[in-house]
């Protein structure tokens, strides 16, 4: 058995008739970086604050280590939390906030004090001890609740949005800042966040919830290029999700018609087992698109016309309106090129892919909803 | 293996849910129910039980004369007079403290406590000296050859009047500026932006938006004024006699329970139909300043409403024109000249009377106005006057006792009702709220009576009792609007860095909070130092009270002892408002 710091067995909350949690499983292994992501309301907060013991489950488990502590108050917990408006005492310096787990776990004052300044140099900030967090930016206080929850060098720290009022710039910067001390502390750390940029960038694996229960979990690559289902396809960057019908299998890929006129196309069966004819989705993300100016050589391959052109720095974004006007709008993206080549709007294009590019989502059942 | 698992998932099995609500609240429940509600109670049921069975006897007697009719009567017009005028004059000095910053408000704000905090027998005792015959008012007019002989000022509903909206006023501008606070101050200024001119976006969309306070105000002074009798009985001939001195001869002199509890039943329930009839219109909910907004209901009255308003700043539109114009981007124009004038004024107008006791208490010539040499006699007598000594030591041990009281008690039921999610919050927060509402003499007419059954009268742990009932609502209130603004996430990490209940709220619940837990504590402190219904009877004849030994002395004779006294009254209570204030700031700066 690996060593798990953390698991979550049929963890389930709810508020009168509002299911905050459906019974969730959870396993989170030692010195994991684990992101809970998904959009408000759909859980992630509620399983990070039953992890922290704020609020009693209704039912199910927690254990810390190896440690059953469902009921256990968050001080016999051996945890850390880092919220998100960051929690620090007003009226304490911050070495004094620094220093209260170590005052609470009865270390010393002297030793206290030598492993507050530690900490403290270990956010880059030894010269701010003897100040008040209102006399603190905003980055400043971030490092600081960081040090005051890594100082006693809990089994988990438990992080609620902690970028969430930095402004962009500040925030990729204590991005890397919080890699680098998950690096440094090996702690297991459980990290809430709605931002998908940021929970790719920072996460060994991403738990995407939504209403109340786990999407998918998973590596960020896992989620990005091989989504379960269009709620995950859909929440984690751009991509397009087609209408399309199974006509055979070879290997791992399947070969697949696109829309009402059957644009032939081959995408990965994506663990799906299904029989041919049945009608699913097929995702592409826009910069695994291949445009070719015209109608293109391949009769019949799947073409659009370019409604908009965004250039975004270094991916310039071409938004077309299919041909066959069954399928929904479309969105490649490239390398941004030199003027001359820039395409137009009311260009027609000639989109291909590599089928190991494309997957197939057997989520027939949503994709009414969601599409 | 299963076996320790199951026994340390029992071990940490949550405690029964009802348990913290029911510790946090069950003190003050029984209070009130053993010193609020049984002794009321028992004073309404006597006014039906003769001793042997039931009676009407007590209201046949009070219908049988027009006299008690009539009182009431008189009481309803004092009353009503007094909220009128109050809460005028208190609108401007709460608008001005709101919009008012830094320096300035804390002026504001320590002149309008100052009088609040001033004992009502000071400042009434004030009125006399200024109103008399030989009063500052008369001689004034004399020298300057105005009148001949001293005009009768005293003793008539102008003088009542006078000194019941002086009384009143404090509490009128601290219950409007707690909703007018929240008001967002940048609504008029949109309005101003959407081209609304200054007097149509003060009356169309301030003015609306700060009627609960108005509401809230006007109830808070017209209960305080219906149960009031210092006023009365001091500046008052007899056509201003009010219900509560018909209450307290019934029990001091003719000794007629029956007659006292209909009288307070009568009295009841007058003040419980204005409370209906508000809650009906305004909710309760904007007494503690929670919610600034009025329910909004499209009914004729409300279309009505708004044409007055719009009438009403359109005129003020074009009042506004007619001044002399200046240049509205240039200067300081920001600053409401006339306006501050105005509250200035009427502050030093509601301050004057008690500082004119302390010329008055080193002068040689009495309570006589001007007064003439100097010397420090008064206050040599009230020094080496035991029975005065005493008073005052009786009033701060009980003050003392009050305060630690309605803290322990109060405390845990603000927390209580900021904190949980409890069903009937409303309905505890109006039974905790509810020795406000009811007319402190019926309370203390009742209290007296299971007082004298316990032997409870005349002793300090009374004192300490009936004033803790009286004081708590307030220690609850001002906890409530400090939890309000506490950040709870502080004690989730404290208690997530390894801190358990108590070392949080040890060590980052009670720090924080010390400011406001200090002035809760002040303002328990200062409501039993000046409680009088109360102590009128509960202290017995011999165990005296500061304000009961004060009430007891401008009853029967008028010295210049008195005005020793009210400067002494005086200076502490601005001393205590400046500690507090200081100790408030030092806490903010950390």
């Amino acid at each position: 058995m690996s060593s798990s710091s953390l698991s979550v067995q049929g963890l389930a909350k709810r508020y009168g008739d509002f299911v905050a949690l459906a019974p969730t499983d959870l396993v989170v292994a030692d010195g994991e970086f684990l992101t809970l992501l998904g959009p408000s309301g759909s859980g992630k907060t509620t399983l990070l604050s039953l992890l922290a013991g704020l609020v009693p489950p209704d039912g199910g488990s927690v254990r810390i280590g190896s440690q059953d502590v469902t009921y256990a108050p968050p001080y016999e917990r051996d945890i850390g939390v880092v919220f998100q408006n960051y929690a620090l005492f007003p009226h304490m310096t911050i070495e004094e906030n620094i220093a209260f787990p170590l005052k609470m776990r009865k270390v010393g004052a002297a030793d206290a004090k030598r492993r507050a300044r530690e900490a403290l140099e270990m956010v880059h900030l030894p010269h701010i001890a003897g100040r008040y967090p209102r006399e603190l930016s905003g980055g400043q206080q971030q490092r600081v609740a960081l040090a005051r929850c890594m100082v006693y060098k809990p089994s988990i720290i438990l992080m609620d949005e902690p970028l969430g009022a930095l402004d962009k710039k500040l925030r990729e910067h204590m991005q890397l800042e919080i890699k680098r001390l998950h690096r440094e502390m090996g702690t297991t750390v459980v990290y809430v966040t709605h931002d998908q940029e940021e929970a790719m960038t920072m996460s060994d694996r991403i738990c995407l919830m939504n209403a109340g229960r786990i999407e998918q979990l998973g590596t960020p690559a896992d989620l990005y290029f091989r989504p379960r289902s269009l709620f995950v396809a859909d929440f984690l960057g751009e991509s397009n999700i087609l209408p399309a019908a199974l006509r055979s299998r070879s290997g791992d890929e399947v070969e697949i018609g696109l829309g009402t006129q059957g644009i032939p196309g081959r995408a990965l069966a994506n663990g799906n087992d299904l029989p041919p004819g049945t009608e699913v989705r097929v995702m592409v993300r826009p910069q695994n698109l291949t445009v070719a100016r015209g109608a293109g050589n391949a009769a019949g391959g799947l073409q659009g016309r370019v409604s908009e052109v965004m250039v975004t720095g270094s991916l310039t974004k071409v938004y077309m309106e299919p041909l066959d006007g069954k399928l929904p709008p479309l969105v490649a993206a490239f390398p941004t090129r030199n003027e001359a080549d820039a395409v137009r709007i009311d260009d027609v294009l000639t989109l291909s892919w590599s089928g190991r590019d494309a997957v197939v989502i057997a989520d027939a059942a949503r994709a009414a909803g969601t599409a | 293996m299963t076996m320790t698992h199951a026994a340390s998932a029992k071990r940490h099995s949550p405690p029964p849910a009802w348990r913290k609500p029911v510790l946090m609240g069950a003190p003050l429940v029984l209070l009130l129910v053993a010193f609020l509600v049984f002794p009321v109670g028992q004073l309404l049921a006597l006014s039906v039980y003769n001793g042997q069975g039931f009676t009407l006897a007590p209201y046949a007697q009070l219908f049988a004369s027009s006299l008690y009719v009539t009182v009431l009567w008189i009481t309803l017009k004092i009353s009503l007079a007094t909220t009128l005028v109050a809460v005028v004059a208190a609108y401007p000095v709460a608008y001005l403290i709101s919009i008012a910053k830094g320096p300035a408000k804390s002026r504001l704000i320590f002149w309008v406590l100052l009088s609040f905090w001033t004992s009502f027998l000071v400042r009434a005792f004030a009125w006399v000296v200024i109103l008399g015959r030989n009063g500052v008012v008369n001689s004034t007019l004399m020298s300057l050859g105005i009148i001949d002989s001293p005009a009768d000022l005293l003793y008539g509903f102008g003088a009542v009047l006078v000194g019941m909206v002086h009384a009143m006023l404090p509490l009128a501008v601290m219950t409007m500026l707690a909703v007018m606070e929240n008001i967002d101050r940048t609504l008029p200024r949109a309005a101003g932006t959407l081209g609304a001119k200054p007097g149509t976006a003060f009356w169309t969309v301030y003015f609306p938006l700060s009627l609960p306070g108005v509401a809230a105000s006007a109830i808070m002074v017209f209960v305080s004024a219906i149960g009031f009798f210092i006023v009365p009985a001091l500046l008052g001939g007899r056509k201003e006699t009010m219900i509560t001195q018909l209450i307290i001869d019934q029990v001091q002199q003719t000794l007629n329970w029956g007659l006292a509890g209909a009288i307070s039943v009568l009295l009841l329930t007058v003040v419980l139909v204005v409370f209906v009839l508000y809650d009906r219109v305004f909710g309760f909910a904007s007494l503690t300043g929670e919610s600034a907004v009025v329910r909004n209901r499209d009914t004729a009255m409300r279309r009505l409403g708004g044409r007055v308003l719009a009438a009403l700043g359109s005129a003020s539109d074009a009042l506004i024109g007619l001044l002399p114009r200046r240049h509205p981007l240039r200067g300081r124009s920001e600053k409401p000249v006339a306006l501050t004038a105005f509250v200035w004024l009427l502050l030093v107008l509601i301050s004057l009377p008690a500082f004119l006791m302390i010329p008055l208490s080193v002068g040689k010539g009495g309570l006589a106005w001007p007064p003439s040499g100097f010397t420090l006699q008064w206050y040599q007598q009230l020094l080496d006057s035991p029975i005065w000594m005493q008073a005052l030591w009786r009033s701060i041990v009980v003050a003392f006792g009050t305060g630690l009281l309605s803290m322990a008690i109060g405390v845990p039921a603000a927390f209580l009702m900021v904190r949980s999610r409890m069903r009937g919050k409303g309905a505890m927060l109006a039974f905790i709220l509810s020795p406000i509402v009811v007319p402190r003499m019926i309370i203390a007419v009742g209290m007296f009576y299971v007082f004298a059954q316990m032997g409870l009268v005349g002793t300090i742990l009374g004192l300490v009792i009936g004033h803790t009932v009286v004081a708590v609502p307030y220690v609850v209130m001002t906890m409530m609007a400090v939890l309000r603004n506490y950040d709870t996430r502080l004690d989730l990490a404290a208690q997530s860095l390894g801190a358990r209940p108590l070392a949080a709220l040890r060590h980052v619940t009670f720090p924080i909070l010390g400011a406001g837990m200090l002035s809760s504590f002040l303002f328990a402190f200062a409501t039993s130092f000046d409680e009088l219904t109360i102590s009128l009877f509960s202290s017995g004849g011999l165990s005296a009270t500061l304000p009961k030994q004060f009430w007891d002395e401008v009853t029967l004779q008028v010295s210049p002892v008195i005005a020793a006294v009210s400067t002494g009254l005086l200076l502490f209570v601005a001393t205590l408002i400046f500690v507090a204030d200081r100790l408030r700031r030092r806490s903010l700066a950390g």
